[in-house]
Parts: C-alpha cells; sequence; structure tokens
C-alpha cells in the first residue's frame, strides 16, 4: 500500500526487534473468537486512473452540477477567487491538527484569530467563536446558549426561519428542557411581525428570527429585538445568505444579542450540502457562555505576541458535561476558506458583490413578475431571493424547464409545504448573467403558456 | 565579529487589519450587465448597513498570497513528519482524496438538487455506508453527523429514542443514567448530558481496562440507558473483557454506544458490531484520512444495529429500482426516505459534510480490503515499537501491550522538576509535534503517543532517540527542558494572562484624537 512507508521487510525486522512473533499476535489482546477469519467484503485496491475514472463517471450522473443554477435556500453559488484554494490547500494549513501547541501552531491560531474578528465586523457584534459545524446547528447551539443565560425555557422562532434549521434545532432541544413555539409570519409581507411573538412572556430566553428569511425577505429586526428585550429575552438572528451582510444592516446594529450565520457564501464550494462553516457571534458579556473554540491574543516571555486557544474551561475536554457544548472539531479549514476569501475580496469586493447580487435579483424579479400569470406574493424588501407564484405547480415547471432548458430555476416551496404548491424560490447572485436570467424568464414564460 | 543577526521577514508578518491600506483591492468583478435601479428604491435607507463595513482589510492578491504563505510557515503539519497526538490519528492525507472532491461534478452540486439529478452524489453516500456497515458490522448508517462529538450526540440520542419506544416514556423516564468510563473523553459526557443524561463514572483497574464489578454494581440500580466506551480504550488498551461488558449493560436494559475515536487499531482484524455493540460512531478526520484541516472539518457517521435503524437521523438514503435520474451501472436509483416516524430528527441542514464522505470513500477503494487491513497492521506494530524503543527511559504505567497508541508519564522525570508540558515543548526542538498530554485524565502527566501506519521506521527512531535524549537532558541538564522549546519563532506565550483579560478579536488603534472626536 503506498501510503504506508514500512515494507513487509522493514515491518518483519521491527517485529523481531521488539520479540512478537507475527503479525497476528499484534493482536493477541483480542479475543479469539472475535477476530475476523475473512476478509472484509470490500473491493480490491483500485489503481489512482481507475479511481478517478469511477469518481468522474459517478459525478457525470449530477447532471444538476453543470446547469444554470438558481438555486439559494441555504446554499449559494457565488465567485470564488482562485487563490482560496491554493492557499486552503497548503499542506501547512490542511494537515495540521486543532492548534493544541501554540509555538507550532501560530498560522492556524493566528488566521483563526483574524476569522473571529472578520464575524465580528460583519455581524456588528463584540466577539465570535472559532466556528460551528455549519449555520444550522449554530442556530442550535445559539437556543442552548439562551437557556443558559437567561436561566428560561420557552423560545420562539419564526416559521420563516429554513425548515431544515427549525428541524436541527428541535432535534437539539428536545431533551434540554426547552420548549420550542413558532411563530408564524405573514402571509401577505412574508414577515414576521411583532404581533406574531405576543406569547412572549418572564419565561422566554429567546425570539429566533432569520434574516433575510427563508423566503427572501429581510425581517424588521430592530423592532424584533425590542420585542425581546422588553421581556428580558435575547434575540438570535439567523443568516443563511451571508453576503446579505455586505448591503444590509448588521444585526449588531439592530440590537441581535447571538447572530449565528451559514458562511458557505464566502469562499466555499456548494459541494452538496458541506462542509460548510457556522459562524457565532455574540456580546462581550456572554463570552463565557459562548460555544466552541476560541483564539486570543497571548504574549511570550520576551513580550512577542502570539495567539492561543483561551477561556477552555467553557469547554468538553476539561468541564466534560457541565460544558457549554460538546462540540470539539468544528470547521477549522473552512473557516480558513472564508477568511481568504473576505480578505481578498475585502471591504469594497464584499460590497460590491452584495449589490451585484441585490440588483440582479430585483432585475430577474421585474422581468418574473412581467409574465402573464406569474406574481410576487410577498410584499417585503429581499436581497438575493424572492418567491415566484406560478399559473401552474411549481415543482412540475421547474422539472421541466431543467429537462428541457437546462436551467434550475429554483427550489419548490411544496417541498416543504404543501399548501405552497405554486410559489417557488429564485435565487440570483453576481455568478448569473444577464443572458442567464433572460433565459429563465424566457423559459418560465414559453414553459407556462 | 558576528554577522548582523536580523529576524526573517516571515516572522514578523502581522495581521492582515494591519497591513491594510485604503484603496488596495485583491478582486474583480465584471460590471454590473442589468440596469442598475437606486439602493434605496430596492432596500429601504434603513435596512441598508450604515457602518461602511468600517475596518474590514483592503489589501491586494499578492498581499493576501504573502500573508497566508509565510503565516503557513509557523504550522507544523503531517506533510512535514510525524504527528503523534494519541486518540487522534494523524495519517497521510491523499492527495488524490482531494482531487475528487473536487471534481465539478460534486463540488459544484447544490444540495436541494433534485434527488433524480444528484443520482451520482447519492450513490456515493450509499456506497459509503455500504462500506462502513461492513468495516463495523453495523447495518445502520447515517452520514450526517459533521463531527465525532456530533457522531456521539446522534448515538446517545438514538439509544435515548429506542428506550423510549421500548419501555414507553414513563419507565423510559426513570432510565436516565449513562455510563462512562473515568477514562473517557470529554466529549462523551458533554454528549450525554444534551441528550438529557446524568453521568455517572466506572473507575478503571489498576490494569487500564473498564471495572467489571463497579459496571455490575453500577447497573444494578435499575436505571442504566447505556454505556459509552471507547475500545481500544483511550490508554491504547483493547477491553478484553467486550463481550462480557456488553452482556451486563444489555442484561441490565441499557445499550453499549462505543465512541469509535480509535477505529484505526481495528479496521479489517475485529468489528464493533460482532462485540456486541449496538451503535457506535466513526470520526472520518482520524480513521478514514481526511483532512484534520488545522481543527475540521471533520465527518462523524453513526452506525448502529437493524433494530435502531429507525431512530437514525432523516433523511435515510435508500436503493430503489425505479425513479427519475440517470441510474447506476447496476440499474439502481437512490431516493432521500424522509417518511421515518420514530427518527431522532435531523442533526445538521442538508446531508452531512459531503466533501468529507468523498474523500473516505475514495480512502476505502484506494486501500481495498487487503490495504485497509494492512493500515491496521502497520499502525499498530509503529505504536508497539514506540512502546518497546522508550521503555527504559519513561514509565510506562501499564503492563499490557498497547494497541495503536501507547501511554507514558512523566513519573521519572518528574523528580528533576521536569514535567509532561516540558517534555513535549522540548520534542518541538527536535522537529517533532509532541504528543497529546495529560490525557486521559487518570494517568498523571499522560502522554499518549500514536504514529498511525504513515511513519517509516527511520523516524520512528529519530522520534525514540529524541524521546530518550529529552530523558538524559532532564536529568542533567533540567533547565534545557523547562525553557523549551528554543526553536521557534515563540515561546511559550502566557496562556493564564491571555485567559483572564481575554483579546478575542483586532480593532483598529484608537488614536486620542479619534478619541477626542
Amino acid at each position: 500500500m503506498r501510503y504506508i512507508p514500512n515494507s513487509p521487510d522493514e515491518r518483519a525486522e521491527m517485529l523481531r526487534q521488539i520479540g512478537v512473533a507475527s503479525i497476528e499476535n499484534l493482536f493477541d489482546s483480542i479475543p479469539e473468537d472475535l477476530r475476523l477469519r475473512q476478509d472484509l467484503k470490500v473491493p480490491a485496491a483500485l489503481s489512482e486512473l481507475e479511481l478517478l475514472a469511477k469518481f468522474e463517471q459517478t459525478a457525470a450522473r449530477n447532471a444538476a452540477a453543470s446547469r444554470i443554477s438558481f438555486l439559494g435556500g441555504g446554499a449559494y453559488a457565488h465567485y470564488v477567487p482562485t487563490i482560496v484554494d491554493h492557499l486552503i490547500s497548503r499542506s501547512e494549513f490542511f494537515t495540521a491538527y486543532t492548534p493544541y501547541q501554540p509555538e507550532i501552531s501560530q498560522g492556524t491560531l493566528q488566521a483563526i484569530f483574524e476569522f473571529q474578528t472578520l464575524v465580528c465586523q460583519l455581524t456588528g457584534m463584540d466577539i465570535a467563536n472559532a466556528s460551528m459545524y455549519d449555520g444550522s446547528t449554530a442556530m442550535a447551539e445559539a437556543v442552548l446558549m439562551a437557556e443558559r443565560v437567561t436561566k428560561r425555557s420557552k423560545v420562539i422562532a419564526s416559521s420563516a426561519v429554513h425548515p431544515q434549521y427549525l428541524e436541527v434545532a428541535h432535534t437539539y432541544v428536545q431533551h434540554a428542557g426547552i420548549e420550542l413555539h413558532h411563530a408564524p409570519f405573514d402571509s401577505t409581507s412574508g414577515q414576521t411581525p411583532n404581533s406574531a411573538f405576543d406569547s412572549i412572556d418572564d419565561q422566554t430566553a429567546a425570539i429566533v428570527v432569520q434574516s433575510p428569511n427563508f423566503f427572501g425577505c429581510i425581517e424588521d429586526v430592530k423592532a424584533l429585538s425590542e420585542k425581546a428585550h422588553a421581556k428580558g429575552a435575547l434575540l438570535i438572528v439567523a443568516v443563511t445568505e451571508a453576503m446579505s451582510f455586505g448591503l444590509l444592516r448588521s444585526p449588531g446594529a439592530c440590537g441581535a444579542d447571538i447572530v449565528v450565520a451559514e458562511g458557505q457564501s464566502f469562499g466555499v464550494p456548494l459541494s452538496y450540502g458541506g462542509p460548510y462553516v457556522g459562524l457565532f457571534a455574540t456580546r462581550d458579556k456572554y463570552a463565557r457562555q459562548i460555544p466552541g473554540r476560541l483564539v486570543g491574543e497571548a504574549y511570550d516571555k520576551q513580550g512577542r505576541r502570539g495567539y492561543v486557544l483561551t477561556l477552555a474551561t467553557r469547554e468538553q475536554h476539561i468541564r466534560r458535561e457541565r460544558a457549554t457544548s460538546n462540540i470539539c472539531t468544528n470547521e477549522g479549514l473552512i473557516a480558513l476558506a472564508a477568511t481568504v476569501y473576505l480578505e481578498t475580496m475585502g471591504r469594497r469586493g464584499v460590497q460590491q458583490v452584495a449589490s451585484q447580487c441585490a440588483q440582479k435579483a430585483h432585475y430577474a424579479a421585474r422581468e418574473i413578475a412581467k409574465i402573464e400569470g406569474f406574481t410576487l406574493p410577498f410584499s417585503a424588501p429581499f436581497f438575493d431571493e424572492f418567491v415566484v407564484r406560478g399559473p401552474v405547480e411549481a415543482s412540475q415547471l421547474l422539472d421541466s424547464l431543467a429537462r428541457e432548458k437546462g436551467i434550475d430555476g429554483g427550489i419548490a416551496l411544496s417541498r416543504f409545504d404543501s399548501s405552497r404548491p405554486n410559489d417557488f424560490l429564485v435565487c440570483v447572485t453576481e455568478t448569473n448573467t444577464r443572458e442567464q436570467i433572460d433565459a429563465l424568464v424566457e423559459g418560465l414564460h414559453s414553459l407556462s403558456h | 565579529m558576528n554577522p548582523k543577526v536580523t529576524t526573517h521577514i516571515s516572522h514578523n508578518e502581522s495581521l492582515i487589519f494591519e497591513r491594510s491600506h485604503p484603496g488596495r483591492a485583491g478582486f474583480s468583478l465584471p460590471p454590473l450587465d442589468v440596469e442598475e435601479s437606486a439602493l434605496d428604491e430596492i432596500i429601504p435607507r434603513q435596512l441598508q448597513r450604515d457602518d461602511d463595513l468600517a475596518g474590514m482589510p483592503e489589501v491586494t492578491e499578492v498581499d493576501v498570497v504573502r500573508h497566508f504563505t509565510r503565516i503557513s510557515t509557523w504550522n507544523y503539519s503531517i506533510d512535514l513528519g510525524l504527528y503523534p497526538l494519541g486518540s487522534c490519528t494523524m495519517k497521510y492525507n491523499s492527495r488524490l482524496n482531494e482531487k475528487v472532491a473536487r471534481i465539478a461534478g460534486f463540488a459544484n452540486l447544490h444540495p436541494l438538487a433534485s434527488e433524480g439529478e444528484a443520482q451520482g452524489a447519492l450513490e456515493v453516500i450509499y456506497e459509503l455506508q455500504q462500506h462502513l456497515a461492513e468495516i463495523t458490522g453495523l447495518p445502520g448508517i447515517s452520514l450526517q453527523p459533521a463531527a465525532g462529538a456530533h457522531g456521539e450526540m446522534t448515538g446517545v440520542m438514538i439509544i435515548r429514542a429506542f428506550i423510549d419506544a421500548r419501555d414507553g416514556k414513563e419507565a423510559s423516564a426513570k432510565r436516565r443514567t449513562m455510563l462512562i468510563p473515568d477514562s473517557a473523553h470529554g466529549t462523551n459526557p458533554a454528549s450525554a448530558h444534551l441528550s438529557g443524561f446524568t453521568v455517572r463514572t466506572i473507575r478503571s483497574t489498576p490494569e487500564g481496562l473498564t471495572d467489571l464489578d463497579h459496571l455490575r454494581e453500577l447497573c444494578a440500580h435499575g436505571d442504566v440507558a447505556g454505556l459509552m466506551l471507547t475500545n481500544p480504550n483511550t490508554l491504547g488498551l483493547f477491553e478484553r473483557n467486550i463481550q462480557k461488558i456488553c452482556r451486563i449493560v444489555h442484561e441490565a436494559g441499557g445499550l453499549v454506544y462505543m465512541d469509535g475515536a480509535n477505529m484505526n487499531a481495528l479496521v479489517g482484524v475485529a468489528r464493533p458490531g460482532d462485540m456486541g455493540v449496538d451503535v457506535i460512531h466513526l470520526n472520518l478526520h482520524k480513521t478514514f484520512s481526511t483532512p484534520h484541516g488545522g481543527g475540521g472539518p471533520g465527518s462523524g457517521p453513526c452506525c448502529c444495529t437493524k433494530e435502531l435503524e429507525p431512530f437514525l437521523p432523516v433523511p435515510r438514503i435508500v436503493r430503489t429500482e425505479s425513479g427519475t435520474g440517470v441510474p447506476a451501472r447496476d440499474g439502481s436509483v437512490f431516493k432521500l426516505d424522509f417518511n421515518q416516524p420514530q427518527s431522532i430528527g435531523r442533526v445538521k441542514a442538508f446531508f452531512g459534510n459531503y466533501g468529507m464522505m468523498l474523500r473516505a470513500l475514495a480512502y476505502v477503494l484506494t486501500h481495498g480490503h487487503d490495504g485497509l487491513r494492512e493500515a491496521t497492521e502497520a499502525a499498530v506494530l509503529n505504536a508497539r515499537y514506540i512502546a518497546h524503543g522508550l521503555i527504559s527511559d519513561y514509565e510506562k504505567p501499564f503492563d499490557a501491550p498497547p494497541m495503536h497508541e501507547v501511554v507514558f508519564t512523566d513519573k521519572r522525570q518528574a523528580r528533576k522538576g521536569v514535567h509532561t508540558l516540558d517534555i513535549a515543548k522540548r520534542l518541538i526542538d527536535y522537529g517533532f509535534h509532541p504528543m497529546t498530554i495529560y490525557f486521559p485524565l487518570i494517568v498523571s502527566g499522560a502522554m499518549l503517543i500514536e504514529p498511525t501506519e504513515s511513519v517509516g521506521r527511520h523516524e520512528l527512531d529519530q522520534f525514540i532517540e529524541a524521546m530518550r535524549s529529552i530523558a538524559r537532558e532532564a536529568f542533567e541538564d533540567p533547565d534545557l527542558v523547562l525553557n523549551a522549546p528554543h526553536t521557534t519563532r515563540i515561546g511559550r506565550l502566557d496562556e493564564a494572562a491571555a485567559a483572564r483579560k481575554p483579546v478575542l478579536r483586532w480593532k483598529p488603534v484608537q488614536t486620542a484624537q479619534a478619541i477626542a472626536e
């Protein structure tokens, strides 16, 4: 096996040296009857050529990967500068472990410190951790944290939060003594109105809202934060399309207490849903309640600046069952990709990409709304995603659009809510050209008339 | 006269924010090709950002490349050499697997693409599940968990859901104890707590194995939902009573969860399913070589018995004979199955860390059945070789021969005031990454060494020689060890001060004038 340096001869010599008669004897502590007597039913080894051919053939059966696409809903196609993959592919980054030995892990530690800073800048918050698995688990952890901070057990989440995020939150809190309530969104505006949270009381730990929400609608985060704070509850804001930070008022500026986001938009390939990276930011005063790893500044005896993992007493390896979370491995390399992306694009690049997304999405929305029989059912302002209501069933329309025009035109909302048969979610980013948008509009028109 | 000594430029690389200069740009975008609306017309002013993203860096592409290239040189990495972190399985990360994960048909595939248009992706998930089922002897698999701890949480929640269904809610509510050995990873109790269990700790015997008498005693209370056991345990020892342990827990009405962190000692040699284990998580970023990336991403598949399968997270990936999309070569079509009423629910959006599944499948197929077993044998042999090489200089607290990792302590060196931390730091001067230190917690001054199969004899000899040399230094020149490392860009950092007044982000330096304004 080419990944194993010692040859069979060398292994035989090593066995002799340590006084073990045979390889089989290395496993003497495993009871005889538990040892496998036959080969695993796994195919024989493939060469590099055979392996690549196999995966290329398999990949070719993912027709959606090469289509013109307007899919969003929690994962977004954005342009990724070439250097992102080059830099994260350096051995020194991708083959390193969690930075437990700071003297020989400063590259990783400084990069995380920069990541934490960038997340704070984007979200408008004081502190951020070194990453969570993804946006959905970050949101679930935020709910658990709100319970720890407030010692209250009721949480009200907008029903316009991404349905899969709500499912994950439900799984996480089902044994934590937290009641998860849902606040209905308004079917005209597409937003979650303040009044939807009227059941808030002095047992409410947090209000959870996504903005832009699952339907692309921008929520009135400021008003919701006032609503939450009036009862001493926290406001948790989730963001699935992190590119919106480039244009929209930050949740921090609107009064959020915890901001969680999916960072995939920042230089991370779609890769069928992962690995992505969860962003988690909060206020200074909650530093000791935050889940996950934190990197902080430190100095050596000579006064040289460096970075270390810090406030570790919150974490599982020290506090065990009383830890703030069970998370250990997070999404280090993906956080690095986001860091390289954000630094390459920089302040102006992120603003320009966000602006192009919004302009193109609004152009697409205007053009689609002109097609006879098509409407935009929600009135709230949006960023780069919006819901379209067609004259026919959305799933069939989108299927024929893919088959006949080679365009993935959106996500049929009937996949999540059977009462919305004709609605679909369209996402337009800077990667979609006007030509593609016009083709989408033409396709929708011709296939529905 | 000595030549003038200066610090290498790469050693002074500052934070990117300190390199930033207004007007520098590292990006280029095509011009906007649609009619531009006034921003206020599409997004009301009060919803727009009002801080102009102040503080975010403005640098060129060259700045970014040099920045990350320079700071990368401050890292140790597997590609540089032995990375013997016990319980972490730092093995070679194949470039071929990286190439596979970057094939456009996978990398550009949206997770909400319709099933029919993502048949290749679903087949990969299904195929990897089949192989992991064979390797563990446990047929029910979900690849959704994103890391080991996430897989643990999933597994423990499955145990809870199973007992709820078996005993009814009322009786099940009396079974809220999770037994965990004192040598376990901290994630085990934390995951048990997340699932609403109370943790009770089982003692280890002086031989470093689970204390059966204590286990029986704890099981006699009638409130045990399960046991979380690492095997080989965190001392690197195979729990030779594993069948008996499983029987005791099962007879007490509980289930056995195995932490699969140490599967690199077992693949192709023995299977948890055959031992009586009910549910296990694997770490694709350990045993199956997906890169650890400086702290993730991981992937923590959860594998269980047929009996527990209905409780796995949704969606499941199932094989059928008919459906939309291009079928696999054998005619199979893959579908997502959401209709699992007993499922614990979803643990992550979409399907898990898919890119890691591709790499792990490439690992399995590149090794084949022979190679998988060969890797296990080589990993155990390497650990035994180190155990043999260090026994004369370091205290080995357990006599039993280790599997894929071995624990030593600083007992002898401590007499000279040299402790495990100092030995670890001195090892850096010899060009090695230190081993895992002060874990497991039950061994005072523990040094847990796991070489993996990805290291040759010559380098093992160098490592052994370095450790023996440090042992000599501890007696002859303890200060040399106490002040290590001497060869790194920075010395030991004051972690206590960092935790007292944490600085967790960069902020612009405020000039007196700016503050006055």
